[in-house]
């Protein structure tokens, strides 16, 4: 059984207790104080929660008395809501966002919010204003990045901290910090959760989901999170199915597509060898489980990472021209002119790699560039899209790397932006075209975990999160603990240890 | 193609930021690196592509024609930072009021 599987299991039959449950996981929160994964904390709000669920609250709830932390990317009612900004340093949100709402609706229980990358702009979740978070799978002396953007949320579950957390994607936020801190991350089609109350980066490619220990508490997870939603006018209206039933019944014999590793990939100098090596191994144990593997060529994979680049940052300039200083967020102090209460507050607020997306996006969407930049870009984004749906006439599932490489080294590309933007080459298709896609643990390379991303049509979660569980119930990987950590408690002796 | 000190001067002033001076030379130079990316766009023939802005359907859905919105200027007006007589504070934009024989 799964932890969350197990954890629900002692909560039903009362050998466990949430309150005893959240003792646990707020200690083990605390241990893991040194990663600054959590930048804020409800402690108080999640210890009546678990006192009101041993007293019967949401006692039909799928999730009641677990455990988990939002990425601070979604607003709750009443606790800081940042982005992982100076702008929005300040802000406590008088609504949640829908996903909020349902998990607590069904009995989750939120102990703070994740550190992330500023609005959700990085892959390294060193672009915070809160400070850099850690992967637990690096050491003192040689300290590894989580991945981004939502690195606070993979590190509090690689580090057994929390059983789960909610985590949100726009080019690969979910899933290249799951593979980079060896957890399981699933990021849904574009549509299938609630967008609502999520602080916008790039609003026709952000998606939430889950980040767990492996795919089937990604399963329970999504379940409650997934559907439609009326406060969200993208948000898809089709029925949503059982995610445990159809990873229970697992997803019969399936063609892989293997993608031929495009030449472009030399300019991130290629795909790491031992990561190569773990995704060949993954694939072999695929084809174990009676699936065919087929080579395929996934047209212009070679240029999503340029065509997202664009798209993004333009989406990006024009979100985040909300933040003005007047209604609410980081205000300059005294200022003379309107226009330097806009400049100042924003120059203030924002920070570096957040200002230099809002520039690439105003410049590629000004006069003169729109038609040679964003406009080309869209164009090259229904190449992309169309390129997937022809793939998907061969093939059931495409499997790729998540990430070129392991978990870089803190500070080792901060000089460089395009190069961190490069590393995104397997994942931005993926949000062009709007598709759901998954990352699972597939092995260690120079000990660090690599993952393995599988990618199916739209709104067919089910059949990705069956073939992952197939996957790991072959295989260990995603029970590989960090050196020095041990596993997340599940049983009464083990919650007071 | 390149982009000028003046050039990023511009589109920080539309996108309403202020770049110092000293962070100015790394800034260009970041773009630079980012634009060249771009150009591996140009490269492909999109001239029968209708572009796609959106991944889902594009059409919007209509409501229900009920009041939905309740009144929440309270909470709302709580997080900013200067509000009086339920108005949001700026700085002032016009320098004197009006002369009197403009307001009829």
């Amino acid at each position: 059984m799964s932890v969350l599987q197990t954890l629900r299991a002692g909560l039903a039959d009362k050998s466990i207790t949430a309150s005893a449950l959240l003792d646990a996981a707020l200690a083990r929160v605390t241990e893991a104080t040194p990663l600054n994964a959590l930048i804020t904390e409800s402690f108080v709000q999640a210890r009546a929660a678990a006192t009101s669920i041993d007293a019967g609250a949401h006692a039909s709830g799928a999730l009641a008395g677990l455990p988990m932390a939002h990425k601070d990317v979604f607003c709750t009612n009443g606790v800081r809501t940042t982005s992982g900004s100076k702008m929005l340093g300040n802000f406590v949100p008088p609504y949640s966002a829908t996903i909020v709402q349902r998990l607590e609706q069904a009995g989750a229980i939120s102990l703070g919010k994740t550190n992330m990358d500023e609005f959700a702009m990085g892959s390294s979740t060193e672009h915070s204003a809160f400070g850099a978070c850690l992967n637990p799978w690096g050491s003192a002396t040689n300290k590894r990045v989580p991945g981004g953007s939502s690195g606070g949320s993979a590190a509090l579950v690689a580090a057994r901290a929390l059983p789960f957390t909610t985590a949100s994607d726009t080019g690969g936020s979910i899933r290249q910090p799951a593979a980079f801190c060896g957890v399981t991350g699933i990021k849904p089609s574009y549509g299938r959760v609630s967008r609502y109350g999520m602080i916008a980066y790039a609003s026709s490619l952000d998606q939430a989901g889950v980040i767990a220990e492996s795919a089937a508490d990604c399963a329970l997870v999504l379940q409650q999170m997934a559907g439609f939603d009326a406060l969200d006018s993208t948000s898809v209206d089709v029925e949503v199915p059982d995610y445990l039933a159809a990873i229970n019944a697992g997803p019969g014999k399936l063609r892989i597509g293997v993608p031929r590793l495009d030449p472009r990939m030399d300019q991130v100098g290629g795909v790491q060898a031992g990561v190569l090596a773990a995704i060949n191994q993954s694939l072999k144990l695929l084809e174990a489980q009676g699936h065919t593997l087929v080579d395929i060529d996934l047209k212009f994979s070679d240029v999503a990472v340029a065509a997202y680049y664009v798209i993004a940052p333009c989406e990006a300039s024009s979100n985040l021209s909300r933040f003005d200083g007047v209604r609410y967020g980081h205000r300059a102090e005294n200022c003379k002119t309107l226009v330097e209460l806009y400049e100042r507050s924003r120059s203030e607020g924002f920070g570096a790699e957040v200002q230099r997306r809002i520039l690439i996006g105003s410049y590629a969407l000004s006069a003169g560039y729109f038609d040679a930049y964003y406009l080309r870009a869209q164009k090259v984004r229904r190449l992309i899209a169309n390129a997937y749906a022809e793939a998907f006439t061969q093939v059931d599932v495409i499997a790729t790397p998540t990430a070129p490489t392991v978990a870089f080294g803190i500070g080792s590309t901060l000089q460089d932006p395009l190069a961190q933007y490069l590393a995104d080459v397997f994942t931005v298709g993926v949000n062009l075209a709007g598709l759901p896609a998954i990352s699972v643990p597939c092995g260690l390379s120079d000990d660090l975990p690599v993952g393995l991303q599988l990618i199916t049509p739209g709104f067919t979660e089910a059949k990705l999160l069956a073939l992952a569980h197939q996957y790991q119930q072959h295989s260990d990987f995603h029970r590989l603990l960090p050196p020095g950590y041990s596993a997340f408690p599940t049983t009464a002796k083990a919650l007071l240890s | 193609m390149s982009i000028s000190a003046d050039a990023v001067r511009h589109i920080a002033q539309l996108s309403r930021l202020q770049i110092q001076q000293a962070a100015m030379p790394q800034l260009q130079q970041d773009l630079n690196a980012v634009l060249g990316l771009f150009e591996q766009l140009a490269a492909i023939d999109v001239s029968e592509v209708a572009p796609l802005f959106h991944p889902g359907d594009p059409s919007l859905r209509l409501r229900i024609d009920t009041v939905t919105e309740i009144d929440q200027r309270a909470a709302f007006q709580a997080l900013a930072a200067e509000v009086s007589a339920d108005l949001y504070l700026v700085p002032k934009v016009l320098e004197a009021p009006l002369p009197a024989a403009n307001n009829p």
